[in-house]
């Protein structure tokens, strides 16, 4: 297998794909069937590589692997690509997610199939290629082309306000990469190259890094979300088709917190340090901010959205926390995020697609026509919520108890968010599923088909899973996070040794 | 054996769980029930065998299952630890578990949704399992928010009804606020240890307390210093008062009377809201290096006592009665537990588990016969229709008010004794407040016995023919709690706090040596003495001088308002936490949100370049003219600026 370009089969096959849906006549007969099925089966084909790559990786291993380079733009700038224990976890998550996607979108999507589905197969090509790229530039393109399919999937298949959320959605991300991109360019002037290996192991000057640390952090923070540049992420998950709130709240707000760890922590140490109460501060803002918003929506999808805001507080305070049991709980809890809200936009589109609304006051007591619907949903809620024995728990449990070794004042802050999610999460759900069956509409509203349950339940299973038993994961990204663990303290020992009191277990 | 006993209920929950998505037919639904039954019970007697087989041996069994999380030195397993102080526990939960499964067999005749809730006492019951068979504080807090998620699914098991809705919604958050404490408790934990299993936190601890370990012994918490025990300690108690409903966040107990009968028989009186009485228990080794705490313990304990019973004194509902009896006892635990009586604490509990289950698993009864009623202001003279019923509830109300020899009589007695005997904080307090508790305790017991069962009927003339003696199901599980409420305490004392309590606890507890047998005589029956006064003012306000009790109503209606509106804490917290909550939401979201970030970010500046493009285009007016006069102005300043700088 090592001579098999495999990240770049991964990356491309989904492009692949969409030369051959291109080809697909869509206004024959079977047209929209065939356009579905060879997306679907491009996306599983796209799933089964991703696991003959999880199978092929070394375990033990702490650096890249499956790396490959070639001669692209200059000798300082090559297509580079390669993945260590933290970026494959995110891949998996990406491909797992996208025939779900499909899958969610046979139904609901009635208007330019063949487009829609182009656009889902070039934006798994981008996510997919974030996660391996190994040089600055070609991370970039990624990055900032993954914006344009979702723009167009808001923008087209959105809902009503989709215009105006598209371009907020757009002219925020846009504004915090274009500083990413001087920083890129500043960074390739001063040392001549954008190859992340060995940027990675390139000492910068701390007054460079502090500048770098914020263009770059403009960029993530409005892709987190973190406080104050959230207000896009709920417009936008209100107008988008359930299929593209799944990969925006599952996958592209992942990037971000994978930026955080792969740039700002590994080439930035000494900045990140430094801003690391900030970004405790913006956290913490951000989850008791959007927790209590989230307790006052009329509207599922926005609820879900500033749960996400709060959600990925936590990933924000983990990564900060520089010890191994928060950066490995901030990427347990960006999957279970992954999974959970994904499936909770999955499980407001199943009432949407029925009866096209989502305002909560629309709905009550579906659990008496819909009881398969009401369990899934209500496994997801308390994934949501953090229940131990859910993979929410794990994520936020080794967050905080690392937040705790630093300083109690944002600890104990950050865990009233898991009072508020409590009271959020079982609102909605009490006023979607239980009580009486009132609402005319929803007399005879059916129950999961098939189809849907075949889109759930997976989800509902690894929610549970990786309650219990959260070890795979935790042994895939464990030597690649001690690794980065250990860089770091190098460096910040050898900078400024007075500053080391953090407890690094 | 062990994995028997924590794992078959939730077999059992899978297959209740299963079923209850076929669709309902009588066959199921009674396979359902059989399933639970038999798995629990089966549960029910390899726990009491275990118990028996240990009673005087106080062995640990440690079984490790497999590695739950392990993140660098940070390890927890899942495991299943089996000591004296699990032991009793596993014999109360199963045995009142499995008399509950076997009732609502009956009580649940008529409901739609059987398997679901077989299921779901079945869930609870391993989530409770889970939880005593921890070896390590992450296992004990699965556990402890399992048991909460059964709670709230079965309080809210009528979904129908807004109010079991709004019940189970309040009892899972207030229970997260108390989690909060605890999980914090846990962090604390770790960070002063660096683990989190029992064992070793223990033994860590006691080597901090003697001055033999390098951990430091004071944490800063948000900017103070506290003593590193006082803080875990006092975190941790948080979580205990959080579940055990003692005073400041009791709110959710009362409301949880929602829930079908059964569910407040086993969850709400014998099992879940002792877990926190539990903990402190289990880590009494701790504690008892903690006085400070142990002293606040005592206070919480103390006041929750007084201020539960206050309230009984006047609630109409029946299991509301019982549940702020169930508060007030869970205070006298606590309380024992705070003087340093481990073992009085748990010789209470488990009493308390069988004629508190009897008492609820008794209302049920009655509500059962009285069409769903609730309001004992509507019942009276039932002892003549339901005789079984009358009977088994006179023997939970004198085991519950210390009728002598009854299994209150010993647990009770020992926990006001050992108040008594104590020097510690507000030991006093709790002695005199245990006391006056008995009074209480014993008036509104036999209030709600005089008001149900005596006296002329109340009930609605047309329901008079329906009411009717429970079926045998549901009789049987009550004669089971009845013997247990009559002879537990008399069995077990010397082995709880007699004189075999050194061999039956072991290591598991904190043991200290009261010398029980220089207590003042009057001391010694002052329990019994004032049971059976409150028996008296009861008999004497309810059947003797009927007028009595409205006119000391009426005489004090400002305090009657008062507990009969539970201290008004319901109002105020709605005041000073739900209505401020959704205050700040909204102005966060519509203010913040809406004007302040999106109106001076995206749409301000979306705004702006609009007003500026449009000046930008009055400028572009297309005359040659205008174009060449800013030309030359361009000229002419730049040639003043050459002009300027050549100087």
């Amino acid at each position: 297998m090592s001579t098999l370009p495999i990240l770049s089969i991964i990356i491309f096959l989904p492009f692949l794909g969409v030369l051959l849906l291109s080809i697909i006549n869509s206004s024959s007969e079977n047209g929209a069937r065939n356009l579905k099925q060879t997306a679907l089966w491009v996306t599983c084909l796209n799933f089964s590589v991703s696991i003959i790559l999880l199978i092929n990786f070394d375990k033990s291993n702490p650096d890249f692997q499956f790396v490959e380079k070639y001669y692209w733009l200059s000798s300082g700038i090559s297509y580079h690509l390669g993945i260590d224990g933290i970026s494959i976890l995110l891949i998996i998550l990406t491909t797992f997610l996208m025939p779900f996607c499909i899958l969610a979108s046979f139904e609901s999507i009635k208007t330019s199939l063949k487009e829609y589905l182009i656009a889902f197969l070039i934006l798994e090509t981008l996510m997919i290629g974030v996660f391996c790229s190994l040089d600055l530039v070609l991370f970039y393109l990624f990055f900032e082309g993954g914006l344009i399919p979702m723009f167009l999937i808001i923008g087209i298949w959105g809902g009503e306000r989709r215009v105006y959320s598209t371009f907020k959605f757009f002219l925020y991300t846009l504004a915090g990469s274009v500083l990413m991109l001087l920083a890129i360019i500043a960074i390739y002037m001063k040392t001549g190259t954008t190859d992340i290996t060995y940027l990675l192991n390139y000492d910068l000057e701390p007054s460079l890094q502090y500048i770098f640390w914020l263009a770059f952090f403009a960029s993530f923070a409005v892709k987190v979300p973190m406080w104050p540049v959230h207000t896009w992420l709920p417009d936008a998950h209100v107008e988008a088709p359930t299929a593209g709130s799944v990969i925006l709240a599952g996958v592209l707000l992942k990037m971000a917190g994978y930026g955080f760890i792969r740039f700002s922590l590994g080439m930035f140490p000494i900045a990140s340090s430094y801003f690391a109460p900030f970004i405790f501060t913006l956290s913490i803002i951000a989850i008791i901010y959007a927790s209590l918003v989230a307790l006052v929506q009329k509207d599922m999808k926005k609820l879900i959205a500033y749960s996400s805001v709060a959600h990925m507080g936590f990933v924000t305070l983990g990564i900060f926390t520089f010890t191994l049991q928060g950066i490995e709980g901030a990427m347990i809890q960006m999957i279970s995020h992954g999974i959970v809200s994904a499936a909770l936009f999955l499980c407001v589109g199943v009432v949407y697609d029925r009866i096209h609304t989502r305002e909560i006051d629309r709905y009550g007591g579906l659990v008496n026509r819909m009881p398969i619907y009401a369990f899934a949903f209500m496994v997801f809620i308390m994934g949501s919520i953090g229940l131990p024995g859910t993979s929410g728990f794990v994520g936020e449990f080794l967050v905080l108890m690392s937040l705790f070794s630093i300083n109690t004042y944002f600890a104990v802050f950050a865990t009233t968010g898991v009072v508020l999610a409590a009271a959020y999460s079982l609102w909605l759900y009490r006023k979607v599923i239980f009580g009486s069956l009132i609402k005319d509409d929803l007399q005879d509203i059916m129950d999961l088909t098939y189809r849907e349950m075949i889109i759930l339940f997976p989800l509902v299973f690894l929610t549970i899973f990786f309650g219990f038993y959260p070890q795979p994961l935790i042994d895939i990204m464990e030597p690649s996070t001690t690794q980065l663990i250990s860089n770091i303290t190098d460096d910040l020992t050898l900078v400024m040794p007075s500053t080391i009191e953090r407890r690094v277990y | 054996m062990y994995y028997a006993i924590v794992f078959l209920p939730l077999l059992g929950f899978f297959i209740a769980g299963l079923f209850s998505f076929i669709s309902r037919n009588k066959k199921i639904d009674t396979a359902s029930q059989i399933i639970t039954v038999v798995l629990v019970s089966i549960v029910a007697v390899l726990s009491a065998y275990v118990f028996f087989v240990h009673i005087n041996d106080h062995s640990v069994t440690h079984i490790k299952l497999f590695d739950w999380i392990a993140v660098g030195t940070f390890v927890v397993s899942w495991s299943i630890y089996v000591d004296p102080v699990t032991r009793i526990m596993l014999v109360v939960i199963s045995s009142v578990s499995a008399l509950v499964h076997i009732y609502s067999i009956g009580y649940m005749s008529h409901d739609n949704s059987k398997p679901r809730f077989m299921a779901y006492l079945s869930l609870f019951t391993f989530a409770m399992l889970a939880l005593v068979t921890a070896d390590n504080f992450l296992q004990l807090f699965f556990g402890w928010e399992g048991v909460g998620l059964a709670s709230y699914l079965l309080i809210g098991f009528w979904y129908n009804k807004p109010t079991a809705n709004a019940a189970s919604i309040k009892a899972f958050v207030v229970n997260r606020v108390g989690d909060f404490g605890l999980a914090l408790g846990i962090f604390a934990i770790f960070y002063l240890f660096g683990t989190l299993d029992y064992a070793e936190v223990f033994q860590k601890s006691a080597d901090l307390a003697a001055g033999k370990s390098d951990l430091s012994s004071s944490i800063n918490f948000l900017g103070y210093e506290i003593g590193s025990l006082n803080l875990i300690c006092f975190l941790l108690f948080i979580g205990a008062m959080g579940k055990s409903a003692q005073i400041f966040l009791h709110t959710w107990l009362p409301d949880a009377m929602e829930g079908p009968t059964p569910v407040s028989a086993l969850i709400h009186a014998a099992t879940m809201v002792t877990a926190g009485v539990f903990l402190v228990v289990r880590c009494s080794p701790m504690y008892d290096l903690t006085p400070d705490i142990l002293s606040f313990i005592t206070f919480i304990g103390a006041t929750t006592a007084i201020f539960a019973a206050s309230i009984g004194l006047v609630q109409n509902d029946i299991k509301r009665i019982i549940a702020y009896s169930t508060c007030s006892q869970l205070g006298y635990m606590f309380f024992a537990v705070g003087v340093g009586a481990y073992g009085a604490a748990m010789f209470h509990l488990f009493t308390h588990a069988f004629f508190k289950a009897l008492l609820f698993l008794g209302a049920g009864s009655v509500i059962h016969a009285v069409n769903d009623e609730q309001d004992i202001r509507k019942m009276g003279g039932l002892s003549n229709y339901v005789p079984f019923t009358h009977m088994l509830m006179i023997v939970g109300t004198i085991s519950l008010m210390g009728f002598p020899f009854t299994a209150g009589y010993y647990s009770k007695d020992a926990i006001i004794e050992s108040a008594y005997l104590a020097s510690s904080g507000f030991s006093s307090y709790a002695f005199i407040i245990g006391l006056l508790g008995v009074v209480m305790t014993s008036f509104y017991s036999w209030r709600l016995i005089f008001l149900t069962f005596n006296g002329p009927i109340r009930v609605n003339e047309k329901d008079i023919p329906n009411i009717h003696e429970s079926p045998n199901v549901m009789l049987i599980p009550l004669i089971a709690l009845a013997i247990g409420a009559l002879f537990s305490g008399f069995f077990f004392k010397e082995f709880f706090i007699g004189s075999g309590a050194e061999s039956f606890w072991g290591q598991s507890i904190a043991l200290h040596h009261h010398d029980h047998h220089h207590i003042p005589f009057l001391i010694y029956y002052a329990p019994m003495i004032l049971g059976f006064l409150g028996l008296l003012l009861a008999w004497y306000m309810y059947l003797k001088n009927k007028t009595l009790a409205n006119n000391i109503a009426k005489l004090n209606e400002p305090l009657y308002q008062f507990l009969l509106n539970k201290w008004y804490f319901d109002e105020l917290y709605d005041f000073i936490f739900v209505r401020p909550a959704k205050m700040i939401g909204n102005f966060f979201w519509k203010i913040f949100d809406g004007y302040i970030i999106d109106g001076f970010g995206p749409d301000g500046i979306a705004k702006t370049v609009l007003i500026l493009s449009n000046r930008a285009k009055k400028i572009q007016t297309g005359y040659i003219y205008h174009y060449a006069f800013a030309i030359l102005i361009g000229v002419s300043l730049f040639i003043t600026y050459f002009i300027y700088r050549s100087f």
